[in-house]
């Protein structure tokens, strides 16, 4: 009963926190903000929220952060029931699916147009736009912070097998990691191989090489999607993974063992990490002194026809229940958000990626991918416009998709663990994933995603 | 003559229960009741609507083989958790209350450890057990991939009840000792005058004297360690790896909160209730009667 006691108290907590907000006599509009991030990404919405009110005076914007995007998820539902929801927040990629069906949001494209901002919707790179577009195209909510993953690479060690360049297809990678375990390095590459991880591992990979993670476009079309990660060219590179990981290339690297894989590559115990492009700041800021390193787009097998990778991050949804007054106010913040300026301090203080391709020139004519500690970003750009995005390289618009990737973690981790065969650990998972699904279907009967 | 006071009418009596019985209600009967309609119904998350689906939750729930998983980890966990943090507890008492060199000083810090909290802890035995970087990677230099809790479940399990006995040790170190020192020293020094040892005074005359305080920690115990085993789960393991740790009270919160599955989560808590329940009653029905009063 302790939880459902924990969980009236959080709501109560919610409740009153916004409650105390919201004062009664607000002059300018006051308007709340939620969002996901901690620590120096915090900071850094903090500073965005500041510039924003001192950039103008009818609106004053109230930004704070939930810990994270579960916690934000979580807080905003126990805030809408309880009709003391914010008028702006920010909700992950995977939430996307659960956010369109919820009845409780304000389409971002009508509000903008209904307070007189003109936005191109084609100036935003078509991988993040799709992402949280409609299946008839329309945006629903303004992509925010967006990235995408990259293969860190340290040069050090492929100069030691006598490479200069990273490798691009995963059959060099095979060559490589073997290489550089003869060479003597104990930790060629890190992965790891928990329900987070299912994003660089299941959901990049198969955006890259064309395969659908689940039937419908990967959900688009319909809430009776159904995973089929089992029987896609995912299964050989699982099995190619647990290979190398049985053969030493591979090591596992969590915070929970003592090391997560961006440390494990900063400070050189390991050669390759694939992670986000978001994590490009920390490595440059903790790394080992006079490592070099670069970044490298996701490889690929041999002979495949390249697409466009997936974004990651979240967008920024407005949610209806709110007075016009509040309603000018948000469009009029995400309008701010919306200017390349905003762009260029954004990516600048964090490791995200420009949004808009006016966003990107114009921080490309600042000569922002020039500067040394900033260079490699681009890269990520190019990885997520590599092709114009396929019918299933747009995103994966699953219910309860947390839930599956959780099953992802735990599947892995079975199959890592070698109590599960690789073929039957991801059978399980597409059990278990479409029983997740089935029960999200039930939920929202007769509804279907617009 | 009727020298007992008696109340004119249950009307006052009932007043002064009352704000007591609202506070009961508001916080334990009204959300328990939520608790068992959600679990009756499929509630959308956001609050759109539900469908009345009968027990249709619970019936799913019963199917799935990870539940019984959970169920199976969950009953491991409470046992030998349970049994060690007792273990630990009543040995350590014993000895302090045998006064011996350095005892008061450890009767002060025995008892910390209940007053942090399960995450702080959770936190702490995270960078202990770590294989590579803490203690446990002393260990793993000499025997390598002795200790991996990242894919060995044996060894997750272990880790989160290494922390939570270590917890629950402090708390029922307190109750024993004050049990010890509530025993006549004459009764023990009659004994001791008899000729009879340490060992045998304390099972001929000690252990039957502190029943009652050990059958209430064992209660206690069990009902916490499927209760507050939360905050360890969720920092030290995730409820993983492949499963492993994902105790009913951790599925409950990651099928609910971050599954936005509110009427699973919800049977699933009635579940665990009706669980407990059944457990004490068992404890009450059948253990209880080694049990000796004074």
């Amino acid at each position: 009963m302790t939880i459902i006691k924990r969980g009236l108290a959080a709501l109560a907590a919610g409740a009153l926190s916004t409650a105390l907000a919201v004062p009664a006599f607000a002059e300018p509009v006051k308007f709340d903000f939620w969002f996901g991030l901690s620590g120096d990404l915090a900071r850094v919405v903090d500073t965005m929220c500041k510039n924003f009110n001192e950039s103008q005076k009818d609106y004053e914007v109230v930004c704070t952060s939930q810990g994270n995007y579960d916690a934000t998820l979580q807080n905003t539902i126990a805030a809408f029931r309880a009709s003391k929801q914010p008028a702006v927040v920010q909700v992950y990629d995977v939430g996307t699916a659960t956010m369109m069906l919820s009845g409780a949001y304000k389409p971002a494209d009508k509000l903008m147009e209904e307070n007189g901002y003109k936005i191109d919707y084609a100036d935003y790179f078509p991988g993040i736009a799709r992402y949280y577009a409609t299946s008839k195209g329309e945006m629903l909510s303004f992509p925010f912070n967006s990235s995408t993953a990259l293969m860190y690479w340290n040069k050090d060690a492929f100069a030691k097998i006598g490479k200069t360049e990273a490798p691009k297809t995963w059959e060099d990678v095979g060559a490589d990691l073997q290489a550089m375990k003869d060479a003597g390095y104990e930790c060629p590459m890190a992965i790891n191989i928990s329900a987070n991880e299912s994003w660089q591992l299941m959901e990049q990979f198969s955006a890259i090489h064309n395969q659908p993670i689940a039937t419908k476009n990967n959900g688009y079309d319909g809430l009776d999607a159904r995973l089929e990660v089992n029987k896609t060219k995912f299964v050989q590179y699982v099995t190619d993974l647990k290979k190398w990981y049985d053969a030493g290339l591979i090591k596992i690297k969590s915070k929970d063992l003592g090391q997560d894989m961006v440390q494990a590559f900063a400070s050189g115990t390991c050669q390759v990490i694939m992670t986000s492009v978001g994590d490009h700041g920390t490595v440059g800021k903790t790394q080992k002194e006079g490592m070099k390193w670069d970044v490298a787009e996701l490889p690929a097998y041999a002979g495949t026809e390249r697409k466009n990778s997936l974004v990651g991050g979240a967008s920024l949804w407005v949610l209806s229940g709110k007075s016009d007054a509040e309603y000018k106010g948000a469009a009029a913040f995400l309008n701010f958000i919306h200017d390349p300026k905003t762009a260029l301090f954004w990516s600048t203080n964090t490791g995200y990626i420009p949004v808009t391709k006016s966003g990107f020139d114009y921080m490309k004519s600042t000569g922002f991918y020039d500067k040394a500690p900033y260079k490699g970003r681009e890269v990520a750009i190019a990885s997520l416009t590599a092709s114009e995005p396929t019918e299933i390289t747009r995103g994966v618009r699953l219910g309860n998709f947390t839930q599956i990737r959780a099953e992802f973690g735990t599947q892995m981790q079975a199959i890592f663990a070698n109590k599960v065969g690789v073929q039957e650990g991801l059978d399980t998972l597409v059990k278990n994933g479409d029983a997740i699904l089935d029960r999200f279907q039930q939920t929202y009967p007769g509804e279907t995603l617009p | 003559m009727e020298k007992r006071v008696t109340f004119a009418s249950w009307t006052i009596g009932i007043l002064f229960a009352v704000p007591q019985l609202l506070l009961i209600f508001t916080f334990f009967y009204w959300p328990a009741g939520q608790a068992v309609y959600w679990s009756l119904t499929l509630q959308q998350p956001w609050g759109g609507g539900n469908i009345w689906v009968g027990l249709d939750n619970f019936r799913s729930i019963l199917a799935n083989a990870v539940y019984w998983n959970s169920i199976t980890a969950s009953l491991v966990f409470a046992g030998i958790s349970t049994g060690l943090a007792m273990f630990v507890a009543l040995v350590l008492a014993a000895l302090t209350d045998r006064q011996l060199a350095g005892s008061r000083f450890y009767r002060v810090v025995l008892i910390w450890p209940y007053g942090i909290a399960a995450p702080a802890l959770a936190m702490a035995f995270r960078f202990i057990l770590a294989p590579e970087a803490g203690f446990m990677a002393v260990v793993n230099q000499v025997w390598p991939g002795f200790w991996d809790p990242g894919l060995d479940g044996a060894d997750a399990m272990a880790s989160i009840i290494i922390a939570f006995s270590w917890k629950y040790v402090g708390y029922n170190f307190i109750f024993f000792l004050a049990a010890f020192q509530a025993i006549p020293r004459s009764l023990i020094e009659a004994a001791a005058m008899d000729g009879s040892g340490v060992m045998r005074r304390f099972w001929d005359i000690q252990f039957p004297l502190i029943t009652p305080t050990i059958f209430f920690l064992l209660v206690i115990n069990i009902t916490e360690s499927f209760q507050d085993s939360f905050g360890i789960v969720d920092i030290m393991t995730s409820g993983g790896p492949a499963n492993a740790t994902n105790l009913m009270v951790y599925k409950i919160y990651s099928d609910g909160f971050k599954g936005l599955d509110y009427s699973g989560a919800a049977a699933q808590s009635i579940i665990l209730m009706l669980l407990i329940v059944v457990l004490t009653i068992f404890q009450f029905r059948f253990i209880e009667r080694r049990v000796h009063y004074r």
